[in-house]
């Protein structure tokens, strides 16, 4: 009996060591947003068991895989099947019930009905067109005693995880601990609920389009590089007036060398002048912290055999890592300083 | 834009639809206040054979233009041979040399992010340089790994 005891023992450990390790794989690909111990951060709490107990694991496998495009939350393709699932577990490990199985009864019913209750009963969280609330999760640049803000209901991602029946649950018995309350309690009916269920569904199509969109237009170029008619000198004095005149603080001109060599052995053909919009700035980084990832502001000239490169990152192009659709229009405005600025150093 | 940037702008590169992968975007959260995560990161940073070639501190001059905010640095770091090595090979990576690393503050936590050095794999032409940004991406999870470590 008790070599069987050890024998069996020695089999669950080198099983256990085979085994992807879910609160390892949690601790490197999710807790930066999610929180070590899953109270959530940039990303939505998880260890909440009011959410965790009317999910099936199918939501959250296909959740972790979609990602949600255009609200941060990244698709984990790089995860193995058994990776996925070892993650799954993890999150399981925060509530004592069983996973709810996955329930695909299609529910029918009225979508205009339904888009009528959701103005009035969900719109002031989830947006006019079930985009989500500004931001995302509990703590982005804000303070964690605020409410958690409410997810992007209209979002391929989260349309293509959630069941009708999973919307209808989540609607009608609300999550405790969140700002999402029950509706039920609220007064809605149950044919109501239905109603809006069938109203989230018909935002499935708009919310592809937008999914393709997102990835259709990851073809420019990741950086924009002009060739400058000038010497390098004159380059760099027309780059820093261009500076000026777009309202930007010059922070520093310098060797792209600069700490790389010692002082004095820089190459003195690679410059790089760094700048900044202090109130612009601000706000960027309010919408996503992330984006100090490429700050300062910066243009590098660079001479190659006679011939001066004026070049800059593309940040439509960068704007693209963050899948964080509230900071596009703090891209295309860089782009567009950007272009204007190497366009008149090079005019 | 205006027709004329658009002229002028050299779109050197082929260009290929991307999606985003999670690991584009490298983050990790630690327990570590602030000033001890920095530590962590400078020390690891050296251990992996890489010079810190300057730390901008972005929170100080948004609170001098009166933006309060919390603790922000860029960390910039690279090999000297290899960024040179890179630029005169590839003007069009320079741009994004040397690499840099965000550290931030939130509340008592500490966050830190930075691209994944593969992404700058997509600029250059000579397949056996792949090599080079391979290595930065280790040695990227791995300096990410010491912080998380750190935390025990
Ligand atoms: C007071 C703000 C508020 C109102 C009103 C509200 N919600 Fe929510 N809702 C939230 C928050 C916050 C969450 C995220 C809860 C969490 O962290 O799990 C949420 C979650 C959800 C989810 C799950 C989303 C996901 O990603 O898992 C659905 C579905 C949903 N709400 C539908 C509705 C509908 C339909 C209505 C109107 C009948 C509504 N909500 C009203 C704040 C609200
Ligand atoms: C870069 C930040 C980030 C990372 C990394 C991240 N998430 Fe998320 N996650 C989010 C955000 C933000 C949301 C909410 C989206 C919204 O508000 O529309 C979310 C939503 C979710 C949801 C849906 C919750 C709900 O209420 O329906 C699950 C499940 C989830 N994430 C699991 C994970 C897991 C597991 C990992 C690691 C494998 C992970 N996330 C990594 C940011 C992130």
């Amino acid at each position: 009996m008790r070599i069987i005891a050890c024998l069996f023992i020695a089999f669950l450990s080198a099983n256990a060591s085979a085994a992807p390790h879910g609160d390892e794989l949690y601790a490197r690909h999710c807790s930066s947003c999610h929180g070590n111990d899953g109270k959530g951060g940039v990303g939505v709490p998880l260890a909440l068991p009011s959410f965790l107990d009317s999910v099936s694991d199918e939501y959250l496998q296909k959740t972790i895989r979609q990602g949600r495009p255009g609200r941060i939350m990244p698709a984990f393709d790089v995860l193995s099947d058994a990776q996925l699932t070892a993650v799954v577990k993890h999150l399981r490990s925060w509530s004592d019930k069983p996973a709810p199985k996955e329930d695909n009864s299609v529910i029918k019913g009225n979508a205009k009905k339904g888009k009528v209750l959701f103005a009035k009963y969900c719109m002031q969280c989830h947006g006019e067109d079930g985009s989500g609330g500004k931001g995302t999760g509990v703590t982005f640049s804000r303070k964690r005693d605020l409410p958690i803000i409410a997810p992007a209901l209209n979002n391929a991602g989260f349309l293509a995880s959630a069941t009708d029946v999973m919307l209808r649950d989540t609607i009608t018995y609300g999550r405790e601990g969140t700002p999402m309350t029950s509706m039920l309690v609220a007064g809605l009916t149950e044919t109501d609920i239905d109603d809006i269920v069938s109203y989230i569904r018909s935002m499935e199509e708009a919310a592809e389009r937008s999914k393709q969109a997102l990835n259709g237009n990851g073809s420019d170029s990741p950086v924009i590089m002009v060739d400058s008619p000038y010497d390098l000198d004159e380059t760099v004095a027309n780059l820093k007036q261009a500076i000026t005149d777009q309202n930007f603080t010059l922070i520093r001109t310098e060797y792209l060398e600069h700490g790389l060599v010692e002082e004095g052995k820089e190459n003195k053909k690679q410059v790089a002048l760094h700048f900044c919009n202090f109130g612009f700035l601000f706000k960027a980084l309010s919408v996503d912290p992330r984006v100090g990832m490429f700050l300062p502001c910066r243009v590098t000239v660079i001479e190659n055999d006679g011939k001066v490169q004026v070049s800059t990152i593309n940040p439509k192009r960068l704007g693209k890592l963050f899948n964080n659709h509230e900071l596009d229009e703090y891209c295309d405005e860089m782009y567009e300083v950007y272009s204007t600025l190497l366009e008149d150093a090079t005019l | 834009m205006k027709a004329i940037t658009r002229n002028i702008l050299v779109l050197v590169l082929s260009s290929v639809a991307t999606v985003l992968h999670a690991g584009d975007m490298l983050m990790v959260r630690t327990q570590q206040k602030f000033p001890e995560a920095m530590l962590t990161l400078q020390t690891s940073v050296k251990e992996h054979g890489y010079a810190i070639t300057r730390v901008q501190r972005i929170d100080i001059g948004l609170t001098g233009m009166g933006y309060e905010t919390d603790k922000y640095r860029v960390v910039f770091v690279g090999k000297p041979e290899e960024i040179q090595y890179l630029i005169g090979k590839y003007p069009v990576l320079a741009a994004y040399m040397p690499p840099q690393i965000s550290i931030f503050a939130e509340e008592g936590d500490t966050v830190l992010v930075t691209a994944n050095p593969i992404i700058y794999a997509e600029m250059i032409t000579d397949e056996s340089d792949r090599v080079i940004f391979q290595r930065w991406e280790s040695d990227v999870y791995s300096v990410f790994d010491d912080i998380r470590e750190a935390d025990e």
